[in-house]
């Protein structure tokens, strides 16, 4: 008797699953069919994306769903490669290698970081000045204690103390860390020769946690530690930051807008959007309010879209449309959520950029 | 209903065809899980061919590591002995525990603290290693370093594995006691299930010839139940070498030389945190792709080493006279 009772509740279970499902399927059906993009790639700009994404569905288009998976840059250039997404993201642009495997590739850069440099000195919560070479002596372990004469030096208002420097880095291959190293291998010969640039690297001193939020612990829970920290994190976590001096001899503090101004000095020399960006990066730029240690994000796309297998004329069109918004009314969003806008020579840049793409040898509407 | 006339025939049919699936379909199960491991082995080996033909012998025993281009070199000896020495430490601090544990709550305990606390202990499976790392980053290594590093730091500091410069709490000790903490549950767990296993006859015995309840659990029950014991205690050692998330939160993840585990409270690396670490970054089809891929080869060999010596150490060295054991 009991398994008759069972059987009836199933099935009357399973009516008002079906019933339901059918009814929420035809009810918010819209006019229009779904668009779906699809995006992988770097975790740097995944929170401004993110946000962009609901926004650009909720109200600009409710029709196109864009879901970005956030797994890495060398993820999202591997599915980019492979051709399973319809753009990637990543920290640094394309190199040589990969550049040759992606044919045709556009960079978009669609916002900008900066890495600062946070510590956590007992006594000293504001204030401190470094150079990009004492930097690199003390990420390399050549300079140890706080009171160093290379650091003192800087600071004369402060008094360091006689206290070995615990240095944290990143554990995990991440851009950010590719950036730091590449500038640090600008700022010092020695670190150029021993250590040199890279996603992850041989640190020769300290110790590594995951991720930035990982490195912001450890330095925040250290006494007399350094370490290296994407600006959201610092701003978000109210973190110490040292004002680093740039190639015009001015110490500027990481914010949004010495961030945005590196970025508007650096984009003189940027290349056209479909060239090799290899190389390029945000470093030591020449303008005196800019903060030295910048780098772009990239969003990567094929030219030609009808590269990817999947590829039909309403999604390219969503697709271009959707990284126009990105450029133009994502950048709106971006200060709320501590990323630096883009400035506008980099926005004409990337309007060029997106103007060029083509699915089957067409060119598409950008709105 | 309808073959009522001739059920004999019907049910052996039936019976028949049933027996011959289940025989097939679980014969197919367990090729399955051979052909899995055969899979893994061939994926690791042709994927970590470039690395070994790259640097040779050097793979294996080269303690340095530059992942960067145009530089690269990959040795994996630091990482080997990261987890041999990590997992060596957990199960020093926490098997005693764990046996511990199982015989209180078996031998001694009271009948009504018996269920809730073995229930707790259980519990301590259920929960997540990345929880584990959480609690050992934020809260538990602090309470290392106050009361165990710093101290043991300052005052026994010219004992090398004591040494090294001012503990912060990311190193090879603080690793090692949150893993002894995750295969507690495990090891306690199984070697509770091998100590109730003992008949109480033998218990009976040892008593009526005048031992304390110490000389009988020492000499008789955990004598008896070695074997089980033992394989409790592999059971927590493959969690230990495998476990990823929590040891790379708090092992330190140094590289190369520096991970070589000279100090206690110096940071190290492991196999599976080093591939945590740096596997989703590294360029696919790269020479580094092939080192993490060349390191997990090496954990894997490692790992059926420890169950094949398991093996052969159960049913060679342990066995007891008289037939105890098996």
């Amino acid at each position: 008797m009991k398994s008759k009772y069972v059987i009836i509740g199933a099935v009357v279970l399973a009516i008002i699953l079906v019933t339901s499902v059918a009814a929420y399927t035809f009810l918010s059906t819209p006019s229009e069919p779904i668009v779906r993009i699809n995006g992988a790639g770097a975790t740097f700009p995944y929170p401004l994306l993110d946000e962009i994404m609901t926004v650009y569905s909720n109200e600009v288009k409710p029709n196109v769903q864009v879901n970005y998976q956030s797994i890495g840059s060398g993820g999202g250039i591997s599915a980019l490669n492979t051709k399973t997404v319809d753009f990637g993201a990543s920290d640094a642009p394309l190199t040589a290698a990969e550049a040759s495997n992606i044919t045709n590739a556009l960079h978009i850069p669609e916002t900008i970081g900066a890495v600062t440099i946070t510590y956590n000195i007992p006594g000293v919560s504001t204030g401190l000045k470094l150079t990009g070479q004492v930097i690199a002596d003390i990420f390399q372990g050549t300079i140890t204690k706080w009171n160093d004469n290379a650091i003192q030096s800087l600071n004369p208002d402060i008094t360091l103390p006689d206290q070995t420097i615990t240095v944290v880095h990143r554990s995990d291959g991440s851009g950010t860390t590719f950036v730091f190293t590449s500038y640090l291998k600008q700022s010092s010969t020695a670190w150029s020769a021993a250590i040199g640039a890279g996603k992850s690297v041989s640190w020769p001193t300290g110790v590594a946690s995951i991720g930035n939020t990982g490195v912001a612990q450890t330095v925040s829970t250290t006494s007399y530690s350094i370490g290296y920290v994407e600006l959201a994190y610092t701003i978000e976590n109210n973190m110490p930051v040292a004002a680093v001096q740039n190639p015009s001899g001015s110490f500027v503090m990481p914010t949004l807008a010495s961030t945005t101004a590196a970025a508007q000095s650096g984009a003189a020399g940027l290349p056209a959007g479909d060239a090799s960006w290899t190389g390029v990066n945000l470093l030591n730029t020449a303008a005196s309010d800019a903060y030295p240690i910048v780098t772009f994000s990239y969003i990567i796309v094929y030219k030609e879209l009808s590269n990817i297998p999947d590829m039909t004329q309403e999604k390219a069109t969503a697709l271009v449309q959707f990284l126009w918004y990105i450029v133009h009314d994502g950048q709106e969003l971006a200060p709320e959520l501590e990323y630096a806008p883009l400035p506008s020579n980099v926005v004409q840049l990337n309007e060029a950029t997106i103007a060029s793409i083509i699915f089957n040898g067409q060119t598409l509407p950008t709105n | 209903m309808t073959n009522q006339k001739n059920p004999k025939f019907f049910t052996k049919k039936v019976a028949s065809l049933g027996d011959f699936l289940f025989k097939n379909l679980a014969a197919v199960m367990a090729a399955s899980a051979l052909a899995l491991l055969l899979i893994i082995g061939y994926e690791l080996a042709s994927g970590s061919g470039s690395v070994i033909r790259t640097f040779g012998a050097d793979f294996f025993v080269g303690t340095q590591w530059v992942p960067n281009e145009g530089r690269e070199i990959y040795g994996a000896l630091p990482y080997l002995l990261g987890t041999i020495a990590s997992s060596g430490l957990a199960l020093l601090f926490g098997v005693p525990l764990s046996i511990g544990i199982a015989v209180f709550l078996v031998e001694m305990s009271p009948r009504a603290l018996r269920v809730p606390i073995s229930y707790l202990v259980e519990l301590l499976a259920a929960v997540p290693s990345v929880i584990y790392g959480l609690w050992g980053l934020f809260v538990f290594r602090f309470i290392l370093v106050d009361y165990i590093e710093k101290p043991l730091n300052t005052y026994f500091g010219w004992i090398p594995i004591f040494g090294g410069p001012t503990p912060i709490g990311l190193d090879l000790f603080t690793a090692s006691v949150v893993l002894a903490i995750m295969i507690i549950p495990t090891v306690a767990s199984v070697t509770k299930e091998v100590v109730a296993a003992v008949p109480n006859s033998i218990r009976e015995g040892a008593y009526s010839i005048g031992a304390t309840k110490w000389e009988v659990i020492r000499h008789w029950v955990l004598s008896y139940g070695r074997s089980g014991i033992f394989g409790a205690v592999i059971l927590g050692l493959g969690r230990a070498v495998g476990e990823t998330m929590a040891v790379a939160m708090l092992i330190g993840n140094a590289q190369g030389a520096a991970a070589i585990p000279t100090s206690l409270f110096a940071p190290s690396q492991t196999m599976a945190s080093l591939i945590a670490n740096g596997f989703l970054e590294a360029a696919p089809g790269s020479l580094q792709i092939s080192a993490y891929i060349g390191v997990g080869l090496i954990l894997l060999i490692m790992s059926l080493s420890i169950n094949l010596g398991a093996r052969v150490m159960v049913t060679k060295v342990l066995k007891v006279k008289g037939g105890a054991v098996e």
